[in-house]
């Protein structure tokens, strides 16, 4: 019987033995971050798309709006990669043009939503009590609905352009923030740094923005990073819907929306601005994806 | 649980009445109004005084106010200020019962295949159908859903013209629009389902039950499933939602004459009367919906009760 048990040869030195190095939190991030294939490819193709955004317009020999009428919906060709419209305008182009509209909304609204989210969460918090309550009653009120009836109608209100896109999309894009947010202060408010900090002399304000916030931090760019796409789902929609950028400028969604007319003759027209949309949300859903794994530190291993 | 019932239903009334007058503010306050001079140029000024005076227009803003909300408390919703003859109430009978049927497939097909595509990853982990479920489930989540009826319509009815575009005449025009819609939600599902599979088929009782000779078939679908589809049935109120969204688009790519059609057309129009009445009744429906998941949420979950 005794020699179906096999002692384990654990030495004791190697138990000790620390076997990588200990690095910062962000480093450590990055690491896990690095090794994510899916998450790391997103980062490549946002890489590309941003660049192709920047310079593309640049370099390209068309303008988003000029117009060649004798040379409508073509399709594509080595002197329009992606065909023309009915007006001859390029769609190559008007994409490259479309990922400027479309990537500077994602980022702009995912900056002020998530500074929103981050102060509101965060004063919900730490406040606690009668105003925490008031302050998430709010929220739950605003969450019970779908936030694109409050998007339309602000839409409607505000008439339609991109500073409307980007109030209505904040409007709802900063209530997860503020929910991750609170939560993290609500679990770190009775850490003992905070009491520490309290005996300094330190007050609720100063507490907030320089021992919890920093401390929040990993989940807080977690939840602003799906914002991104969030906002960029949110614009492509409206515009889809006739909302959102009017023509002829030209966001993904209105570029889509242009082309369901033509869907019969010259489906190209929608295939590649859909393409265009489909292969940013994935980016951008792996990205946050990973960073979700690479700063939670629930995950750590 | 009669408590915690009346205290939702109180939530959703405050939340309704919230939403009720924010929108009814927002639309006073849009400049022009729906019979501006802008936009009749050769209608005289004093017609369309008498039109503003017969919509009661030019009445103190809380007048109209407390007239809504007595109009909503009877259940009246409104006119449409574009279409002559149509009321808010007529538009949402015709269109409703369309939506609703396309609705409910999609329902029901969110469900069923989510649920299968869940369990089956769940029980293969890390196998080959699995990491096609997960694959699958990613890209639900990341694709918005006119992404997916265009690519569905050019596939199915453009290249290989089996399927109709247009119109609900038999079960085929169906396929693609429920296709559509449930796409997202069937991705949703099949990751809620899956995670909480994995969950509960670590529990103790599950050891137990597999210890007694129940067969792996009974052990999935007696003893984990039940459990693990309590996730998902907290899912069911956001489905509502998603479908509602997912209708505006599926409504007007396929030509149903749904709601979501009407709500679209008169955002085109900017029939401001008929947007807000028809903002209202989603509203409605969707805060009557969760709190009907939460009852069912109550009902088939005890748990619940100990935490409130």
């Amino acid at each position: 019987m005794p020699d179906m048990f096999d002692p384990v040869p654990i030495s004791e030195r190697d138990a000790e033995e620390i076997v990588r190095p200990s690095l910062p939190y962000w480093r450590q991030a990055w690491r896990r971050f690095r090794r994510d294939p899916l998450a790391f490819g997103g980062m490549v193709v946002l890489c590309v798309i941003v660049l192709a955004a920047i310079i593309g317009p640049m370099l390209s020999p068309y303008t988003y709006n000029q117009q060649n009428l004798a040379n409508g919906n073509r399709l594509p060709s080595l002197s329009h990669l992606c065909g023309t419209d009915k007006f001859g305008r390029d769609i190559f182009t008007r994409i490259l043009y479309g990922a400027r509209i479309s990537l500077s909304i994602g980022v702009v609204a995912a900056l002020i939503s998530s500074a929103i989210g981050v102060l509101y969460g965060g004063i919900a918090g730490y406040a606690g009590g009668k105003a925490d309550m008031i302050m998430m009653r709010v929220v739950d009120i605003l969450i019970s609905l779908p936030s694109l009836l409050y998007t339309i109608l602000i839409m409607m209100f505000l008439g339609t352009n991109m500073r409307s896109v980007l109030i209505a999309v904040c409007f709802s894009a900063w209530i997860n923030t503020a929910r991750v947010v609170r939560s993290q202060v609500l679990s770190l408010k009775n850490q003992e740094y905070v009491l520490a900090a309290r005996l300094c002399g330190a007050n609720g304000w100063r507490i907030l923005t320089r021992h919890l916030i920093p401390n929040a931090i990993g989940p807080t760019i977690v939840a602003t990073a799906f914002i991104v796409p969030t906002a960029i789902f949110s614009e492509a929609f409206l515009s889809f819907l006739g909302i959102g950028i009017q023509a002829p400028m030209a966001s993904w969604g209105t570029l889509a929306n242009e082309a369901i007319p033509m869907m019969r003759e010259s489906p190209h027209q929608i295939v590649f601005p859909v393409l265009a949309i489909s292969v940013t949300m994935f980016a951008l859903n792996f990205i946050g994806d990973g960073m979700r794994d690479a700063l939670d530190p629930h995950l750590r291993k | 649980m009669g408590k915690y019932i009346l205290k939702r239903i109180i939530a959703g009334l405050i939340t309704l009445f919230v939403l009720i007058t924010v929108s009814f503010f927002l639309m006073r306050a849009i400049p022009g109004g729906p019979f501006s001079p802008g936009e009749y140029k050769k209608t005289p000024p004093e017609i369309l005084k008498r039109i503003e005076d017969s919509y009661g227009l030019n009445d103190p803003l809380h007048v109209q106010y407390f007239r809504y909300l007595k109009n909503i408390a009877r259940g009246d919703l409104g006119v449409s200020f574009k279409r002559l003859d149509s009321s808010v109430n007529s538009l949402i009978a015709h269109g409703f019962p369309v939506s609703a049927k396309v609705g409910a497939v999609a329902v029901i097909a969110s469900l069923t295949a989510g649920l299968t595509l869940g369990i089956v990853s769940a029980i293969r982990r890390g196998k080959l159908s699995d990491m096609a479920a997960m694959t699958f489930a990613t890209v639900g989540v990341s694709v918005p859903v006119f992404v997916i009826a265009v690519i569905l319509l050019y596939i199915f009815a453009y290249f290989l013209r089996i399927l109709p575009t247009y119109g609900l005449l038999t079960w085929k025009h169906y396929v693609l629009p429920v296709a559509c819609l449930s796409f997202t939600p069937v991705a949703y599902i099949t990751r809620q389902t899956r995670s909480s599979m994995l969950e509960v088929m670590q529990q103790d009782y599950i050891r137990t039950a597999r210890a007694k000779g129940v067969s792996e078939a009974g052990i999935i679908f007696k003893h984990a499933l039940r459990n693990a589809c309590i996730p998902v049935v907290t899912y069911l109120g956001p489905l509502v939602a998603a479908l509602l969204t997912g209708a505006f688009v599926v409504e007007r790519l396929f030509a149903i004459p749904g709601i979501g059609r009407d709500y679209t057309t008169s955002i085109g129009d900017r029939d401001y009367a008929v947007i807000l009445g028809m903002t209202l009744f989603f509203g409605i429906f969707v805060i009557l919906c969760n709190i009907l998941v939460d009852i069912v949420h109550v009902a088939i979950d005890p748990r619940v009760k100990l935490e409130k």
